[in-house]
């Protein structure tokens, strides 16, 4: 090795590169078309990271990083591997928690050191303890949610006055670490109990729709934490792609928030429907069945049809008998069109990764504002466990909790076909004006078995 | 790196991060943030650097469970953005074929 090549130089030249990369990475990600390659350049930055880390001088305990990575990592990719593609937004959160505990575990080896490298760097190992913390808690809650675990919104009076006490007694003690008042390693443990403590009090209240803002919000955080670590210990790779995550996931909040017509302190501070009262607003008419080999007809002869999915698509794993049935109509000339709501699912975007896995290619996929004009020409719009994204309340009932979000124009299509379960109400607890609308007909049925009916329909034709 | 060295490439790493991300299409928001919690997965280089310097039992106990986690989220992040990303693909690539994505 020549002399101006030391092992802090290689590690200073690699983790630009993966800055870089990291970067690069993310750019490609932002477009469908070089997203796969995207995820490759920041995997690659990843492993040149990992590895020129073994280089650094002076470090010892590699009898239990090695297994510690290799269990940590097995596990990961065992479970990335076998997830189901409609519970990735909860695995999201999981891996998400674990950064957010990693970036808390360094804080914590810092604290309780207690080495007093200066105020500045307490500083910056406290704030990112307690956000990395909070971002671990909650976050696992965030998945114990929408894996089902916790079924209830633990809510009650004084609940937000109970949060702001813990944050501001973590706060104390985060002060006086930080400080170097009182840095024992009773207090530095209070501080992190209570951090663990916040992040679960503040998640419990939050309703598993607004679960993906959330994790959002917790991804922001972990970012912010591994780049306030990142400056701790003088790591320049932590702080730029912490940093870019941190504030990437915050715009990513900010637009998600936006998609739900709700803004971040609403998600925080008060339950769904806590404003509005439940099922307001009479609606008129009534619903009228239909027979699926009646829709196979329809749908045989119309020019231009439009497909609105919904989570109820996903939870009956229609999306290939979905596809089955476009290609169908594909074949015999139709334009076929999915009409994508950014709610449409677990999260926004969510849904397309759904059709992607049954094999819809994304360009047949579009958002609200691209879609919306046409539904005015289309022959038929085929709404599938989709509801409140779909229900015409939203534009015109001031009273109505959804009022002023904004909905797909499926009322404007020639006929509107409704495939459902039963005759519910959609997930806010709304009717929906659509279904008794003339030109709308229900079919009533699990969405997988009645698509499958319509594509014997098509093909009798 | 002084403080106000560092300062500087926190606020253009946020504006970076800010630019990335804000012409990005409703369709990917999903794998995005499947992406940017990979990224973050970062954290293992620090992780290690923690551990490998860490003298008592305790600062051992802690860097462990800091380098478990971390390497959990850099390769859980990568093995479920990879395998979202790897789903989407054109009509143009050829439509007919249906998803081969392995259960």
């Amino acid at each position: 090795m020549p002399g101006w090549l030391s092992a802090d130089l290689v590690i200073q030249a690699s983790y630009f590169v993966t800055a870089v990369l990291f970067i690069l990475g993310l750019k490609r990600m932002s477009s469908p078309v070089t997203a796969r390659s995207g995820i490759t350049w920041a995997g690659a930055g990843m492993a040149v990271a990992t590895l020129v880390t073994f280089l650094y001088p002076g470090m010892s305990n590699y009898g239990l990083m090695l297994p510690a990575m290799a269990i940590g990592g097995a596990l990961a990719w065992w479970s990335g591997k076998r997830v189901a593609m409609t519970n990735i937004p909860q695995m999201i959160a999981l891996y998400n928690g674990m950064g957010g505990g990693a970036a808390a575990a360094i804080a914590a080896i810092e604290l309780y050191r207690g080495a007093g490298t200066g105020y500045v760097t307490d500083t910056l190992a406290v704030a990112g303890g307690i956000i990395g913390t909070v971002s671990f808690s909650g976050s696992a809650i965030a998945f114990a949610k929408l894996q089902g675990l916790i079924t209830r919104s633990v809510r009650f009076r004084g609940q937000q006055l109970l949060n702001l006490l813990v944050l501001a007694t973590a706060l104390v003690l985060g002060v006086l670490v930080a400080a170097s008042l009182d840095a024992s390693p009773a207090v530095v443990s209070g501080f992190f109990v209570l951090a663990l403590v916040l992040g679960i009090t503040m998640t419990l209240p939050i309703g598993g729709a607004d679960m993906p803002v959330v994790i959002s919000l917790y991804n922001a955080f972990t970012g912010l934490a591994v780049a306030l670590e990142g400056f701790v210990l003088n790591n320049a790779a932590m702080i730029v792609a912490g940093t870019v995550v941190g504030s990437a996931g915050t715009l990513l909040t900010q637009l998600m928030a936006r998609a739900m017509n709700r803004s971040l302190a609403n998600v925080l501070f008060s339950g769904f429907g806590d404003t509005g009262q439940a099922a307001t607003g009479e609606v008129s008419g009534i619903l009228k069945p239909i027979e699926a080999s009646d829709v196979g007809v329809m749908l045989a002869f119309a020019q231009k049809v439009i497909i609105v999915p919904g989570y109820g698509m996903a939870v009956a794993q229609a999306q290939h008998k979905i596809w089955e049935l476009t290609q169908l109509l594909l074949d015999r000339g139709a334009q076929v069109r999915f009409a994508i709501h950014p709610v449409a699912g677990r999260m926004p975007g969510h849904m397309n990764v759904l059709l992607a896995e049954a094999g819809v290619p994304y360009d047949l996929i579009s958002d609200l504002d691209e879609i919306n004009s046409e539904f005015e020409t289309a022959d038929v719009a085929l709404i599938i466990g989709a509801n409140d994204v779909v229900n015409p309340v939203a534009r015109t009932d001031k009273s109505s909790p959804i009022y002023g979000m904004p909905i797909l124009n499926a009322d404007k299509a020639k006929n509107v076909i409704v495939i459902k379960r039963g005759k519910g109400a959609g997930f806010s607890g709304i009717e929906n004006a659509l279904f008794y609308l003339d030109n709308s007909r229900m079919l009533y049925g699990d969405a997988q078995r009645v698509v499958g009916e319509l594509i014997q329909a098509v093909k009798s034709v | 790196m002084t403080g106000m060295v560092a300062l500087y490439i926190f606020m253009l790493a946020a504006f970076t991060g800010y630019e990335v991300i804000s012409r990005v299409p409703v369709i990917l928001h999903t794998p995005l943030m499947s992406g940017s919690n990979f990224v973050h997965g970062i954290v293992l280089v620090g992780a290690m650097v923690a551990l490998g310097g860490a003298h008592t039992p305790l600062e051992k106990i802690i860097g462990v469970i800091g380098v478990l986690l971390a390497a959990g989220n850099a390769v859980g992040g990568y093995v479920v953005t990879e395998r979202m990303l790897g789903m989407f693909k054109s009509s143009r690539a050829g439509r007919g074929r249906t998803g081969t994505e392995a259960k």
